[in-house]
């Protein structure tokens, strides 16, 4: 018996130190979902809630008056829509590397952050869902978007970008969606096990009869590593295809081999930065400074270190083969981008993206949480004109002179955009008083496993 | 239903040890624990996981649907489009891939329900709330020939808590 202990430290456990007992972590994990919510979880709530009203004032609006009301015209016939979409589908990647791709790798210091990672994911994915449905403009015809045959027997086009995106991201919902629910049926059945009244009601349902039987965690092992397995090449091809969406054209700024490998990275990129922003105020506002310490920021902030560096020599790439090529046409593209009408978002996207981050060098400014908060905030904003500079700056500026044009985005289009930040919010909020915020059973297998026989050697 | 013995450990290397003892003596066993614990899996001598099948076929069904999907969509009512052949197959390997990882996730958590008795909505006869916070139990089975053999293994590790239960058959 004495294999089981020194087994257990070998595998490198990253324990907390105020953590020493297994029901400590039931204790401080499931103490939001118990005690009262405080003032500013409500005044949050509220705010979201709020923001949700413009959101779908504001679409309610489009429907009634048409796309019209958007900036939308030609020849810039994708906008802010496109760009929140792209934006929303980003931030959900780092969520499954987090839960999914690092597990397969076995990174320690995963397990305190990937149920918010992943609820983040699966937030940020219906966030994103709701874009292309504002898009089309007519809602009601948005079902043409399943692939069905019409009353002529056509079925879509399998070869178009648009309808494989339809499959990765309905897929990346469902898989991410199902991947989150199976993680938190072992911690809602811990929650279950100490809530009462309705609570108990609800976490019953949800916890299907959990009981941690040698059976159930047997498969459930197994289960887990299969889907982790499955959903790493997932995360990777989703963002690729939504790649494509744009490098399968041939708009200048857009056809290139390199978008692919450029849009995960900086989906990676982007979603990392979010996790900050988000778990920055959940461990100050529920005390689980013991869980996320600067241990995990440390490490998350070497993520944005390195996806940073990858999208920096993705933009140096761009512009140096539109040089190299000689394209005129091509090399008036990227010039455009630097110094042309949208000038201000391409070096907003530069200095968030690139430069901002450079800090990330220092071990003094990865330590401060605070500092880390804040550069999460110039990551959010600089993906997102990063995605708005592909979409706009590409469009606007095409082959044909004549053609070019303007795309400004109307009051409607900037209200639902700020709009989704709430709608994310509103079910981010709910998450941390509703379900475990951490993952309770894996925390629990990095701590020392209590042993009678150490204890009577003292 | 059969009769047993429940007893709750607050340490790991007792509720392994007693595990053993029990299995020795040729009880049949079940434990529960607060975490996946694979101690505890190798004391009762789990092999393979059958869920690993699953994921297999359900992958390669999704496959063969996304090939056989695109290919008898398209040749349904042959169009050209963008140049390409009427099958063109590495057009439709993005089809194919996300068919193969939806049909293998869903297959995989179908297969986890029904191997690991999920949902389980009978209320809980042999259980303690403590197993999903801090402490290990095990059960065992025992008519009331046996009840005093099991008993005395279950003590000799130091329960917290032992007691009588009934508890399903095939659990």
């Amino acid at each position: 018996m004495s294999t089981v202990a020194k087994d257990r430290t070998a595998r490198g456990a990253l324990t907390h130190p105020d953590v020493t007992r297994l029901d400590d972590v039931n204790r401080d994990v499931l103490k939001p979902l118990t005690g009262p919510p405080g003032k500013g979880w409500w005044m949050m709530l509220a705010l979201c809630g709020a923001g949700i009203g413009m959101f779908f004032g504001a679409w309610g609006w489009q429907m009634y008056r048409g796309i019209g009301v958007s900036g939308l015209n030609a020849p810039v016939g994708w906008g802010v829509y496109i760009t929140t979409f792209v934006f929303w589908v980003g931030i959900a990647h780092s969520g499954t590397l987090i839960s999914a791709i690092l597990f397969l790798f076995r990174a320690p210091w995963r397990q305190s952050i990937y149920r918010a990672a992943e609820a983040m994911t699966v937030f940020a994915v219906m966030t994103a869902g709701l874009f292309p449905l504002i898009h089309v403009g007519r809602l009601w015809h948005a079902y043409w978007l399943i692939p069905y045959p019409n009353s002529r027997f056509l079925w879509p086009n399998f070869k178009s970008p648009l309808v494989w995106d339809v499959f990765a991201v309905t897929t990346y919902f469902t898989v991410s969606a199902v991947f989150f629910y199976l993680g938190t049926i072992p911690d809602v059945a811990a929650a279950r096990d100490r809530a009462v009244g309705l609570r108990k009601k609800l976490y019953q349902v949800i916890s299907l009869g959990w009981q941690g039987t040698d059976r159930q965690w047997h498969h459930f092992g197994k289960a887990y590593i299969f889907l982790a397995a499955l959903a790493t090449p997932l995360v990777l091809s989703v963002h690729s295809v939504v790649s494509w969406d744009f490098a399968m054209s041939i708009v200048p700024g857009w056809h290139a081999t390199i978008f692919a490998p450029y849009f995960v990275a900086g989906a990676i990129f982007s979603g990392v930065g979010m996790v900050i922003t988000l778990t920055v105020p959940m461990r100050k506002f529920f005390g689980l400074e013991a869980y996320l310490t600067t241990k995990h920021y440390d490490a998350m902030a070497k993520l944005c270190l390195l996806t940073s560096m990858i999208v920096l020599y993705a933009y140096m790439s761009e512009f140096f083969m539109a040089w190299y090529s000689g394209e005129e046409i091509e090399r008036t593209a990227f010039w455009n981008r630097l110094f042309g009408d949208y000038w201000w978002a391409t070096w907003i996207m530069l200095v968030c993206n690139g430069m901002v981050p450079i800090m990330l060098w220092f071990k003094r400014v990865r330590h401060s949480i605070p500092a880390l908060f804040v550069i999460s905030i110039f990551i959010n904003i600089g993906m997102w004109f990063e995605r708005f500079v592909i979409v706009v700056t590409s469009l606007h500026h095409e082959y044909e002179p004549f053609a070019w044009g303007m795309y400004r985005p109307s009051v409607t289009e900037m209200m639902i955009m700020v709009g989704s930040f709430a709608w994310f919010g509103f079910w981010f909020l709910l998450f941390t008083r509703l379900l475990p915020p951490i993952a309770i059973q894996e925390l629990k297998e990095v701590l020392p496993p209590p042993m009678r026989k150490q204890k009577e050697a003292h | 239903m059969s009769t047993g013995l429940l007893a709750s450990y607050e340490y790991l290397d007792s509720t392994v040890d007693a595990i053993e003892e029990l299995k020795k003596a040729g009880f049949k066993v079940k434990a529960y624990a607060p975490y996946p614990e694979h101690h505890i899996e190798d004391a009762l001598g789990y092999g393979q996981s059958p869920v690993r099948v699953w994921t297999l076929v359900g992958g390669l069904t999704g496959a063969a649907t996304g090939l056989a999907f695109t290919t008898w969509t398209s040749v349904d009512w042959p169009l050209i489009v963008g140049g390409k052949p009427i099958v063109s197959i590495p057009a439709f390997v993005p089809i194919i891939f996300e068919m193969t990882v939806l049909f293998g996730a869903l297959s995989t958590v179908i297969g986890l329900f029904i191997l690991s008795r999920l949902p389980d909505v009978k209320p809980a006869v042999v259980y303690d709330p403590e197993f999903t916070a801090g402490r290990y139990g095990v059960y065992v089975e025992a008519g009331s020939d046996r009840v005093d053999e099991a008993r005395k293994i279950m003590n000799a590790q130091e329960p917290i808590e032992l007691r009588e239960g009934e508890g399903e058959d095939d659990a």
